[in-house]
């Protein structure tokens, strides 16, 4: 299982601004190992937030989307205490979720 | 290479809160169909907007990119693409040089704004896009040009 991603979300009047970093590899596909074998691609393919358990964006990435990934969203009409919950799924298949309280 | 370096430390901040008019309600989030392959192998912006099914794209100055006139590391360049045209259902982020054009596809709600960021690789210096696709099918776009001194991709 991949690490935690730390999540932030911020309430600024009717906005909240969600910054999100993920742990992953994001192996492109395209490069090659001191052996010059291929490093086969490694990156997470889909990311989907929610609002208390309400989806409100969904993300699809190719592997041009940098190692360890950033992603900032601003969501309508969260409040303080609110959760929004992060989940991705790589093209191995493997998925996180995690999830933060609006401050 | 150096010196243009040394010179030009300063890099674009993702200006993220550009507040976007009442966005379409309904739309098909979960299209169930998973990843669009198709799409994020299309080799330009054209093939990817096909591979989409959306339709031809015009440059409009209701959609903003922001990003570093010059990355000095290829492998973490922040983007950010942002629309205040109502109805934007989709934004794209692609990079014209890059090996697979489309970096990442953001699917809008009516809860979000439509101004997202993130960070991509770039393979060398070249034009990147923010494409926003709106509820009724047009396609807008806007440009930036994005030097890189040292690439972010193979190695």
């Amino acid at each position: 299982m991949a690490d935690p991603m730390r999540i932030r979300a911020q309430a600024a009047g009717d906005k909240t601004t969600v910054r999100v970093l993920m742990s992953h590899e994001m192996e492109t596909g395209q490069r090659k190992d001191a052996a010059g074998k291929t490093i086969p691609a490694w990156f997470i393919q889909e990311v989907t937030a929610q609002h208390n358990g309400k989806t409100v964006l969904t993300a699809q990435w190719g592997p041009a989307v940098s190692k360890n990934p950033f992603m900032q969203f601003v969501v309508r009409g969260a409040k303080a205490g609110d959760k929004i919950s992060v989940t991705w799924v790589d093209n191995r298949g493997e998925k996180r979720t995690d999830e933060a309280t609006v401050a | 290479m150096q010196t243009r370096r040394d010179l030009l430390s300063h890099s674009a901040r993702v200006a993220g809160l550009l507040a976007a008019a009442g966005l379409l309600p309904s739309l098909a989030l979960a299209q169930g169909g998973g990843w669009n392959k198709a799409a994020f192998d299309a080799k330009t912006l054209a093939e990817a907007l096909k591979a989409l099914g959306a339709g031809a794209p015009a440059e409009s100055k209701d959609v903003t990119i922001t990003g570093p006139d010059i990355a000095e590391n290829g492998a973490v360049v922040p983007i950010g693409a942002a629309t205040t045209a109502p109805g934007a259902r989709r934004l794209l982020v692609l990079v014209e040089k890059n090996p697979s054009a489309l970096a990442a596809m953001f699917e809008l709600s009516d809860a979000v704004e439509a101004s997202v960021s993130t960070r991509v690789k770039m393979g060398q210096s070249s034009n990147v896009y923010a494409v926003a696709v709106m509820g009724d099918g047009k396609v807008l776009y806007a440009q930036k040009e994005v030097k890189v001194t040292l690439g972010g991709c193979g190695g």
